[in-house]
């Protein structure tokens, strides 16, 4: 198993990182490393064995759905690094 | 001199009045304005902030009203949200971000009154095992200045060796606070996963990462257990437990204890000098009637695998949320996307960018079965095979580190060679059981970490095991030249 320059491509676009030539080179070969590994597990005998998402998982934590204070619009969007009247800036996604 | 003392001391001689919570806090923040400049801790400190929190701290003391840390100061690991402080994981893209909000442990802390001198150094969201991921500053072991702290809370973990703080607070996602513990000579703890409140705490890998404390001793580290864990309604994932009790600690003895010890945490990877060190504590050990017996747990051999697949999946996921909208650096971009892409780009390290990458390519189409879903069943055999040890002894006792603290930027070339370094902390994070690790003695003038692990929920009972071995072996605390 192996990922190619183009993957790499594919996979950068996926994980939205705009990524130089350089780094798309440094980035195969630590991939490739990391895959060369991946192939250990595959020789396990898993079949049937439930996959566990958590290592002490919990299911249906519940809450009463009583209201309370929640952080003001002012405080939430202090750290925005562009808005506008109490609203978070984007560029725009649909043309006129 | 005063900032030799442990917490549970320097709690004692505040309560008792012998010192005063500000005279404590400004001999820490003098001490770090001296030394920190040599040691690189602190990315922050916040010598106001913790001074007025002195004060606060002395009147609850002065009313009686105080718990049993109260007055003594702390260091965070600046994954750890603080209202009003910047918190940056050591990363630009969240450069200048200040947090609205605290996190669960932080309010805590507050609470009972411990004045915050700081937040420490990181790999960058906490992605290392060096801490010379991080995007501002190296941190240097306080043992040796040339060599690294270890790592991700290679910070938390030095400011305690170094004696910048008493006790610090860390995270562990695959050995983070223990191996960083096991390289500067002190104590570190993750609890159960799900035992201290994540809120807060900026994610990393979600269903690993477990807050966790650093101390000069086994007592101190059981005492800031008690106050940060317990049950936290604003994380879903939190136990309905009550918080780690302390009150047994000091009792029961190693006699007819049962500790196993695994051939693959053993490996021929291991030191020698590291290897000497820990037989040196198993020999310490058996004379005050410890039982040990060679196991094997052969899904160990795999963990490191499965680590670098879960932990950068959900990686991948946790930062998809750095985006440049909402909060932390934005660049200018061709359009949304491009916006997003060039703000990563420029925002995330290069370790960071390669973990979000391999995450991607492991939950991407046609591989998910392969990779993600195999290391999750993986995880489940691995759980399995602790149950079954874990029925037959009550530690597993290994090296918290195959080696001892190495050369600042002798390993950076090789990110693979790193990443294999963390096979005695990983099962811990994937099996959710509390790990520990202590000094046990020296190779060449450096400290030699010995990690007990037990079953899930026996943090109790884990914390008085390490309590009483801690005793059994002369150099379990030890203080740095640089002290």
């Amino acid at each position: 198993m192996s990922i190619s320059i183009t993957e790499v491509r594919h996979v950068a676009r996926l994980a939205r990182l705009e990524l130089d030539e350089s780094e798309i080179l440094s980035l195969q070969g630590e991939l490739n490393a990391l895959i060369g590994h991946f192939a250990d597990i595959q020789v396990i005998e898993s079949s049937g064995i439930e996959p566990k998402s958590h290592a002490v998982a919990m299911q249906n934590v519940w809450s009463e759905d009583v209201p309370r204070n929640s952080l003001s619009r002012e405080r939430a969007m202090r750290n925005a690094p562009m808005s506008r009247a109490g609203l978070f800036l984007v560029p725009a996604i649909i043309e006129d | 001199m005063l900032t030799h003392l442990t917490a549970a001391k320097l709690a004692q001689r505040l309560h008792s009045r012998e010192l005063g919570c500000v005279e404590v806090t400004r001999a820490y923040l003098d001490r770090i304005a001296e030394v920190d400049p040599k040691v690189g801790s602190f990315l922050l400190v916040d010598r106001d902030g913790a001074l007025d929190q002195a004060e606060k701290a002395q009147s609850l003391i002065d009313s009686g009203e105080h718990g049993a840390l109260t007055g003594v100061p702390i260091a965070l690991k600046d994954n750890l949200s603080t209202d009003g402080v910047e918190t940056t994981c050591a990363s630009k893209i969240l450069k200048g971000y200040v947090p609205p909000f605290d996190a669960t442990v932080v309010e805590r802390l507050k609470a009972s009154g411990l004045p915050i001198l700081g937040k420490t150094n990181l790999d960058e969201f906490a992605m290392g095992t060096s801490t010379e991921n991080s995007a501002f500053q190296l941190t240097k072991n306080p043992w040796d200045l040339s060599r690294s702290p270890g790592g991700s809370s290679g910070g938390s973990a030095a400011a305690v060796s170094a004696d910048l703080a008493p006790l610090s607070l860390g995270s562990d996602t695959g050995g983070s606070v223990r191996q960083p513990a096991s390289l500067c000579g002190v104590v570190g703890f993750k609890p159960t996963y799900g035992r201290c409140s994540r809120y807060g705490l900026i994610a990393f890998g979600s269903s690993l990462d477990q807050i966790g404390p650093f101390g000069k001793t086994v007592e101190d580290v059981a005492l800031i257990s008690e106050l940060i864990t317990g049950n936290d309604p604003l994380d879903s994932t939190s136990l309905p437990t009550a918080p780690i009790s302390s009150r047994d600690l000091k009792q029961g003895s190693l006699k007819g204890l049962k500790m196993a010890l695994p051939r693959e945490l053993f490996g021929e990877g291991t030191d020698p000098g590291v290897a000497e060190a820990i037989q040196l504590a198993i020999a310490a050990l058996v004379k005050e009637g410890v039982e040990f017996t060679e196991i094997s747990i052969p899904s160990v051999a795999f963990g490191v695998t499965t680590y670098y697949i879960i932990a950068p999946a959900e990686a991948s996921s946790n930062l998809a949320r750095f985006d440049g909208v909402r909060f932390g650096l934005r660049s200018e971009g061709q359009g949304h996307v491009g916006l997003v892409e060039r703000t990563r780009a420029e925002g995330f390290g290069h370790e960071v960018k390669s973990r979000i990458m391999i995450g991607t390519y492991a939950l991407s189409a046609g591989y998910y079965d392969a990779y993600y879903l195999k290391a999750q069943q993986v995880r489940t055999i691995m759980q399995q095979e602790f149950q079954q040890v874990f029925s037959e002894f009550d530690a597993v006792l290994c090296p918290t580190s195959p080696v001892p603290a190495f050369k600042l930027g002798e390993l950076t070339q090789d990110p693979m060679a790193l990443k294999l370094l963390d096979y005695c902390t990983i099962p811990a994070n994937m099996g959710g059981m509390p790990g520990i690790s202590l000094n046990c003695g020296f190779t060449n003038g450096l400290p030699v970490g010995l990690q007990l692990m037990a079953a899930p929920l026996a943090d109790e009972k884990l914390l008085q095991m390490a309590f009483n071995v801690e005793q059994a072996l002369p150099s379990a605390t030890c203080t740095p030249p640089i002290a």
